[in-house]
């Protein structure tokens, strides 16, 4: 191999090293910075913060925004449990009112569930969902207060805060 | 737990007490099992409580989470960042006892609901089979389908969120949560409550899961507004 070869050999692989290192550093930098990704519709001037902890404690009761007063602007909730996911909303304050609530996290946001029966499944029987007669003993449905909404919801209220 | 709860006995001689009993036995639950009281066994444990002063129920309760987590192949866990929460068990699991309690007391027909999970015994006050709506998950006001148990339980996964703001992060404009509801139909409300946890993590293949389970049947809404049954479960409407 000729010299001239062996250099631009080397040179490529110099080059081909810093660019694998500053690609690793670049989606490190990504991976831990915020995990707030701006919708178009965000407010301008809005402060957004956000903490990473969760289950922050505090008590079941809904929160209580009838007397705080709040800064406008926009805030990041902490990332609650719900259980089979995380939620975490941004809420946004104008005029000192909720006008707006994004949910960042949503629970079973990760697309590739597993599936995890092995063997070939029949085919199940499918209709469209229609109004029936509500005469009915008892209902069953899933709580529409999710806890971990009202967590991340207060979180970031308490950001808001005047 | 922070739910409502309703239980209603259909007979004449029961006076208040067992009705009371029930309320009172939910309360113990929650002075128990809530992860939002600071001074709940559950919280105090989390705090750093040295596992020889855990209570004998609490180890039973915590066992029965970690055998359901291998039955699930792991899609039911109790454990998120370093913090126990069982919430996802115990409510099936407090009806399922709380029933067992009614039926000490010879009582034949009744039904406890707790945060839409029931536990159903005997017949209606009609003399039926108890009638047990789904709830519309695109509109809470509506039922979209009736079914008819006598000694089942019935529980209900999923989250009702008002339309227009959930979105996918890393894909916008593509819905985020495409099972809106999955209510499954078992003997007992314990199974019936933590294979619905379970199955609802796993998406759309949740009620596949179900399908597989003997003893068990599943009712699934999707964000179509389509739903998908199981094979068995179709004996329960009307």
């Amino acid at each position: 191999m000729s010299e001239s070869i062996r250099t631009t050999k080397k040179v490529l692989l110099a080059v081909g090293i810093l660019v694998v290192f500053f690609a690793y550093t670049f989606l490190l930098r990504n991976q831990h910075s915020s995990p707030v990704i701006a919708p178009s519709s965000l407010s301008s001037g809005g402060n957004t913060s956000s903490s990473n902890s969760s289950n922050s404690g505090g008590s079941g009761s809904s929160a209580n925004t009838a007397s705080a007063s709040y800064k406008d602007g926009t805030y990041t909730g902490s990332i609650a449990n719900a259980f089979y996911g995380n939620v975490q909303v941004q809420v946004s304050i104008s005029g000192g009112k909720i006008t707006n609530v994004h949910f960042l996290q949503y629970p079973n946001d990760n697309p590739n569930s597993q599936n995890i029966n092995q063997q070939a499944t029949p085919y199940l029987k499918q209709e469209a969902i229609q109004a029936q007669s509500a005469n009915v003993n008892t209902i069953t449905g899933a709580t529409f207060t999710s806890q971990a909404f009202v967590q991340s919801m207060s979180s970031a209220l308490n950001q808001a805060k005047a | 737990m922070g739910m409502p709860i309703t239980v209603e006995v259909v007979d004449d001689r029961v006076g208040d007490t067992a009705i009371k009993d029930t309320f009172d036995y939910f309360k113990a639950v929650d002075e128990q099992y809530s992860t939002y009281k600071p001074d709940s066994e559950i919280s105090r444990i989390n705090q750093g409580l040295p596992r020889k002063q855990w209570s004998k129920e609490m180890r039973e309760v915590l066992n029965l989470c970690k055998k359901t987590k291998q039955e699930t192949d792991g899609y039911f866990d109790i454990e998120h960042n370093g913090k126990l929460d069982p919430s996802g068990l115990v409510k099936g699991w407090a009806i399922d006892q709380a029933a067992k309690r009614l039926r000490k007391r010879h009582i034949a027909d009744f039904y406890i609901e707790a945060g839409g999970d029931i536990q159903t015994w005997g017949l209606n006050g009609d003399g039926e089979p108890w009638r047990i709506g789904i709830r519309n998950p695109f509109n809470t006001r509506e039922i979209v389908k009736v079914i008819h148990v006598s000694m089942s339980g019935v529980a209900t996964s999923g989250t009702y969120v008002r339309g227009q703001h959930i979105y996918d992060p890393h894909a916008p404009g593509k819905p985020v949560h495409t099972v809106k509801s999955l209510t499954v139909i078992g003997h007992n409300i314990y199974d019936a409550d933590r294979f619905a946890t379970a199955a609802f993590a796993m998406g759309e293949e949740g009620i596949k899961f179900i399908e597989a389970l003997a003893g068990l049947e599943g009712y699934m809404i999707d964000h179509h507004k389509t739903a998908t049954m199981t094979s068995g479960f179709q004996q329960y409407v009307a």
